[in-house]
């Protein structure tokens, strides 16, 4: 068992930061305080861990965008005489089974997982959030079928619901993105209704319905702008489950079909030259790992940063 | 409590049949027509026709629906048009692979996860609490098969100390299959392991800023059993059903990872099921897994009310 | 003889990602045997950093810096951690703010508190849990045994704050931190166990640091009293010197922003302290109290005066001690007559009444009855006080008159007419007339809209002003209500609680509406700043003859705002009538309990101990005939039991709602509260 570093003059009593500093220093009265975007950039700087994450996002979130422009090669073009070719100048990241330049693919892949993911993600905070927002503020019966029913979705593990619907309804780019928000949308509206819960009787709601406010715009203008953070917070985490969801399911061949440059798909695609030419596999492989941590860091960076103290994992 | 564990169960029963509605629903429009997959291509139309109506796929669909979930209830399970033999016994054989490669992996990740958890968040803000938290970050989104395909290439190609694929025998013994089933555990346990973790600390953390630690403490207990006594009891509550949904998390990693290693296990025959189209097999087996799923979070839900005494007595 | 606890020139600093602070600067004090010292501040003052720093349990980015503190002549301050371990919990007992939390959850309470035998007695299971009953029988538990058994939640905060207490004198330490224990109580738990601590106070040697912001409150226990204030001590003196010729300007203008308990119908206004306490690590080279003093020179703007003796046994930190003004003659110069309370002649009309106004909701295992047929009238330009505590339905009541919770019987009318009882099914003329100001300022407003934007919004929808006009309009309010021009565009945060209340009050006033509903807008405020809020409201009020409904559980506050006083329990009407009436014999037994318990900040009041027993009773099981029974001091037995009891009629409008007649009542009452002489004292 370990030890707690509990010596005499160190206890994270709830009295810490945040709290301590108010209370120290007095309300902020009389005290303009910078606004709240330029307030997270300052508390991001400070964690350097965070800031990588989103710097390395950021590199692939422009490969997404410029990735045909930059990358070196052709992705599809073949050439016979670098079959298998281990990494070199011409080939940094060597060649796959057909001669194609590896990090050519993976460079022009990037698109594709963010795509995926991507609009997948988007379209589950949009309904997601329509359906948490509606649910929770009306409440009663319907909130109570509408959740049972998410949480019936949600007791599919997503891997499986993700691969019986697919091999339904036929791994097109459309279905995939459907899918993806279909296995998010139940997480996006439960955090969504739980922050409707919590706004709807807060004072300043109710001092909206005292004045006789629509209730499109107490949804709109009182409490959507008060669930921003933690939406943002949770889209950047579905953002980086949708890139394993995507790459799992291009792995196990359910997901993209060749010859897509898709990171997943190539993995399985050159799966039996994993002995003789681990780099066909390797390379992809780490790539994966590399946005997968960086986006990991990022949104648990944002959660810390715009969710100070209140936030769950 | 007895009405609280009721309602929970009348709850998982519910979740159950919609979910197999789904999946029933999900098989039946799968692309492919089974009579031809059995009967192969060049079966006559009225050998195709009659194999539907003994099959009951002339029927409406709601009733094949009930028709398909009393036999499944019954533990008739069908027959495998791909594997030409009854599903229950081969199903339930892969379950018991798939649960000693999870037994492997639980007993991993479970203690090692609170472990780190504890360690993390007893020394908060320290190198010690920022390597685990940052490590356990970077291995919570990282898809099985790349963790797996870099652990293969160390243990098993680089330093040989381990095979590289788990094609074990159906029917091995644990003791036969465990050099096989190391990689395999260690490549599902990361994930969870990451979860675990993180829940240990986020709620330890919490619990240490409670004020009855402060109370604890200015009693003069000593450190060791502030933390025993006062501390775990609390925090280790929530990773009670952190380590429940987990289980949910292992099933989907058991699919990439056991096809990865390409061990016979429940996913590799899911994922064998859906590249055959085998409708029969898909519905058993993602049933199966679904139960097992909802009845493991039933299980947490109980556990978490029967060890929290603010739920209990009320 | 020696003092048992000692502090001197104690400072400590934070270290925090605004810099280090320095947040206690060079304390001293000294408590002896049976001596109770009372530490008052408002938050920020650095007292509850103090008392905590001493015994070093501070936040691990808290630091002592320097001084000295010494417990039974042992110096405490580089005392090896176990040894500072083994003081703690066996001579250092601690009693918290918030005795729930303070407790673990999951353990039963016997367990918690027989640690401490076993730990620093040295005593096993069966000795432990003997002296733990034993010690449960000292702090008057009822059935200690059963106790024993059961969690936290299962107990009321007054039966928990009991057992921490016993958890705290345990091992009969030599000093008792009790950090705000009756904070979180209700009024008249709060006098139970107020009384229980003097009692214990008598039977243990413990010095007593007491920590509160409640100037009543240590009227009740302590011996001593120090002053603080930005993380510096102001004053220090016997209790009663303090209250009667305090010598600090600050401690002065303090004791006048508590409403003093005065049932006359004159309303008089309540000192202010212009300002707001400094940051820490903003602090005036001088005195630090000087930006805000009215008897500041330029000699207190050079050097900090340091905390000297002025009298034997009497420290101030203030240069111009000699011609600090005694309180009486202070509040007569520094407050004035704002109205008088309408009690004779002809009276308004009504606004807005309740008639067996119902709030019942559907719970699991039966129906709560918040609010169970309740009769209350505002009148035009008046302001009625509900009074009551937790549980007493005066807040649902407020809610069911503006719409937000939909009454389920009874009426609710503006100028005659039924008002429909949801705000959705209200026509905006309606909604415009009642309007609210809520208890909790930190939710009050928006955190993402401005200050102008939370104005301008009832003017343009409710006033029919367009944008231009709205501005305009929202600026005069936001003069009107004393706050800057530029607080315009600032958000929430950027505000203190005090000012995000006169937003929220100011947004009350946009919509120009006949009726403001104030539920407790000032409990969770300093003083001080309650003071100014009261100031505002009452202003406010004479300039625009807006009637209030003020809910409050302080008497006290309800008292210096009000017209007429409503008390309520358990969803029901107590008594109701002139507020005069109402504080004045005869009582309903409520108000008489209510009365002898709210803790008045002079030492000279004299409350007879009349204690309610037991705790508010489950609105989903109200007592059969008058529900006041189980806990009335003054019950005649099966008569209350069996029957509910009549309206008895006094004069003018005042009703009680009781079995006993009110001649009788008035006969046994005379001695409830007997105020001092208002010019009595130094």
């Amino acid at each position: 068992m370990v030890e707690p570093n509990i010596t005499d003059e160190s206890f994270d009593t709830a009295i810490m930061d945040e709290t301590m500093a108010k209370e120290l220093l007095g309300p902020d009265g009389g005290r303009p305080r910078p606004r709240q975007w330029r307030l997270y950039w300052r508390r991001l700087k400070k964690r350097p861990a965070a800031l990588i994450g989103t710097i390395v996002f950021c590199v692939f979130l422009f490969l997404a965008v410029f990735g045909p422009w930059v990358a070196p090669y052709d992705y599809q073009a073949q050439d016979a005489k670098a079959r298998l070719a281990t990494p070199s100048l011409s080939h940094p990241f060597g060649a796959d089974q057909f001669g194609r330049d590896i990090l050519s693919r993976i460079i022009v892949g990037t698109r594709n997982i963010f795509l995926l993911g991507g609009f997948g993600t988007l379209i589950a905070v949009v309904i997601g959030t329509a359906i948490g927002l509606a649910s929770g503020y009306i409440g009663g019966t319907g909130d109570e079928v509408v959740m049972r029913l998410l949480d019936v979705l949600l007791s599919f593990p997503s891997l499986l619901l993700a691969m019986v619907l697919l091999a339904s309804v036929g791994p097109s780019n459309l279905n995939i993105i459907l899918v993806v928000a279909v296995l998010y949308i139940p997480m996006v509206a439960r955090v969504v209704r739980s922050m409707v819960l919590d706004l709807k009787n807060k004072e300043f709601v109710e001092a909206a319905r005292v004045r006789g406010e629509k209730t499109s715009y107490i949804l709109f203008r009182e409490i959507l702008p008060n669930s921003l953070p933690p939406l943002l917070v949770e889209a950047s985490m579905r953002f980086s489950y949708s890139i394993f969801l995507v790459a799992s399911l291009g792995y196990l061949g359910l997901g993209v079909q060749p010859p897509s440059p898709d990171w997943g798909l190539q993995i399985n695609e050159a799966r039996n030259f994993f002995q003789i030419a681990p780099w066909v596999l390797l390379f992809p492989a780490g790539t994966i790992a590399v946005l997968v941590i960086a986006t990991s860091l990022m949104s648990d960076g944002l959660r810390q940063v715009m969710l100070p103290g209140g936030g769950r994992n | 409590m007895g009405k609280f564990i009721l309602r929970r169960l009348g709850f998982m029963v519910l979740t159950v049949i919609l979910a197999s509605i789904i999946i029933f629903w999900a098989t039946t429009i799968l692309p492919g027509d089974v009579a031809s997959q059995i009967l192969g291509r060049f079966a006559t139309d009225k050998a195709k026709t009659e194999l539907r109506h003994e099959l009951g796929l002339d029927r409406p669909v709601p009733v094949q629906y009930a028709t398909w979930l009393g036999k499944y209830v019954r533990g008739d399970w069908g027959t495998s048009p791909s594997m030409d033999t009854v599903v229950r016994p081969v199903v339930f054989e892969r379950l018991r692979n798939s649960a000693m490669l999870a037994l492997v992996a639980f007993a991993m990740y479970v203690p090692l996860g609170i472990f780190l958890g504890l360690l993390a968040a007893l020394r908060k803000n320290t190198w010690a609490d920022n390597l685990i938290s940052i490590g356990s970050l970077a291995f919570i989104g990282l898809p099985e098969f790349v963790s797996g395909l870099i652990l293969i290439a160390i243990f098993a190609i680089e330093l040989q100390w381990l095979p590289s694929q788990s094609a074990i025998d159906p029917h091995s013994t644990f003791v036969q299959a465990f050099p096989y089933l190391i990689l395999p555990a260690i490549t599902v346990a990361l994930t969870s392991l990451a979860y675990v973790v993180r829940m240990t600390r986020s709620s330890t953390v919490d619990v240490l800023q409670m004020d009855y630690v402060r109370t604890a403490n200015l009693k003069g207990l000593p450190p060791r059993r502030v933390l025993l006594t006062h501390v775990l009891r609390n925090s280790l509550l929530p990773t009670i059903t952190v380590v429940a949904i987990g289980i949910g998390w292992l099933i989907g990693g058991l699919i990439v990872t056991e096809s990865v290693y390409d061990y016979p296990g429940i996913g590799r025959l899911l994922l064998f099921a859906i590249q055959r189209r085998d409708l029969v097999l898909i519905q058993a087996t993602a049933l199966l897994i679904v139960i097992i799923y909802v009845v493991a979070n039933l299980l947490a839900d109980i556990l978490y009310a029967v060890l929290n005494p603010r739920i209990r007595y009320n | 003889m020696r003092p048992v606890f000692e502090i001197e020139g104690l400072h400590i600093d934070y270290t925090t990602e605004h810099g280090v602070l320095h947040a206690v600067r060079d304390v001293s004090l000294a408590i002896h045997e049976h001596e109770s010292f009372g530490l008052v501040g408002e938050s920020g003052s650095g007292k509850s950093t103090l008392a905590m720093g001493s015994i070093r349990y501070l936040a691990s980015n808290g630091k002592v810096i320097d001084g000295s503190v010494r417990l039974n002549g042992v110096e405490l301050l580089g005392l090896p951690a176990r040894d500072l371990r083994d003081l703690w919990g066996s001579r250092i007992g601690v009693v918290y703010q918030s005795p729930l939390s303070a407790l673990n959850p999951s353990i039963v309470i016997g367990k918690q508190l027989a640690e401490v035998a076993r730990q620093h007695l040295g005593m096993d299971a069966s000795a432990a849990k003997a002296r733990v009953v034993e010690m449960l029988t000292k702090v008057a538990m009822p059935d200690p045994e059963a106790v024993l058994k059961r969690y936290p939640h299962q107990l009321s905060g007054g039966m928990l704050q009991r057992c921490v207490i016993a958890m705290a004198l345990m091992t009969d330490p030599s000093l008792l931190i009790m950090d705000e224990p009756t904070t979180a109580l209700d009024v008249t738990t709060q006098a139970v166990v107020l009384d229980l601590v003097a009692e214990l106070k008598r039977e243990f040697d413990s010095a007593i640091l007491y920590i509160t912001h409640d100037l009543g409150v240590i009227t009740k226990i302590c011996d001593r009293v120090g002053v603080m204030y930005a993380g510096e001590f102001m004053e220090q003196a016997a209790l009663y010197e303090l209250f009667k010729r305090p010598l600090h300007p600050y401690t002065l203008d303090l004791l006048g922003c508590v409403p003093h308990f005065d049932p006359t119908p004159e309303k008089r206004s309540l000192v202010t302290i212009p300002g707001a306490i400094p940051r820490v690590d903003e602090l005036p080279p001088g005195c630090i109290f000087a930006p805000r003093c009215k008897f500041v020179e330029d000699a207190c703007q050079v050097a900090r005066p340091p905390l000297d003796h002025v009298a034997s046994d009497h420290l101030s930190a203030c240069l111009r001690w000699r011609i600090v003004p005694p309180p009486a003659e202070y509040l007569r110069e520094a407050t004035e007559a704002v109205r008088v309370a309408q009690t004779e002649g002809t009276r308004p009309d009504v606004l807005v009444a309740a008639e067996g106004a119902q709030v019942h909701f559907k719970a699991p295992k039966g129906v709560i009855r918040a609010v169970d047929g309740m009769d209350l009238e505002v009148l035009v330009g008046q302001t009625l006080g509900v009074v009551g505590e937790s549980g007493s339905g005066k807040t649902t009541v407020a809610r069911a008159i503006i719409g937000l919770t939909p009454a389920t019987g009874g009426a609710i009318t503006l100028h005659g007419k039924v008002l429909p009882r949801s705000t959705g099914k209200r026509p905006r003329a309606m909604l415009k007339e009642i309007q609210m100001v809520f208890q909790n300022p930190d939710a009050s407003l928006n955190p993402t809209r401005t200050v102008g934007d939370a104005i301008m919004r009832p003017l343009s929808l409710l006033g029919d002003l367009n944008r231009q006009q709205a501005k305009q309009r929202a600026k005069e309010l936001l003069q009107s209500v004393s706050l800057p021009v530029s607080y315009f565009e600032r958000l929430p945060h950027e505000l203190s609680g005090g000012e995000k209340q006169r937003v929220a009050i100011a947004r009350a006033f946009a919509a120009e509406p006949e009726l403001i509903l104030c539920d407790e807008p000032i409990s969770s405020l300093d003083v001080s700043v309650q003071g100014s809020l009261m100031n505002l409201l009452m202003q406010l009020q004479v300039e625009k003859q807006t009637s209030y409904v003020f809910i409050s559980h302080d008497l006290s506050a309800v008292q210096h705002l009000s017209d007429a006083i409503a008390v309520v329990y358990l969803g029901h009407v107590m008594e109701i009538g002139d507020a005069t009436r109402v504080l004045t014999p005869p009582f309903h037994p409520y108000t008489e309990a209510l009365l002898s318990a709210i803790p008045l900040a002079d030492p000279d009041v004299k409350q007879k101990p009349i204690r309610l027993g037991g705790s508010v009773p489950s609105a989903m099981d109200v007592p059969s005939g008058c529900r006041f029974y189980p806990r009335c001091p003054r019950s005649l037995g099966d008569l209350c039991v069996e029957q509910e009891p009549p309206w008895r009629e006094g004069e003018g409008d005042h009703r009680i709602y009781c079995h006993i007649p009110l001649d009788e009542l008035a006969q046994v009452q005379a001695e409830t509260l007997v105020l001092a002489d208002q010019d009595g004292g130094a």
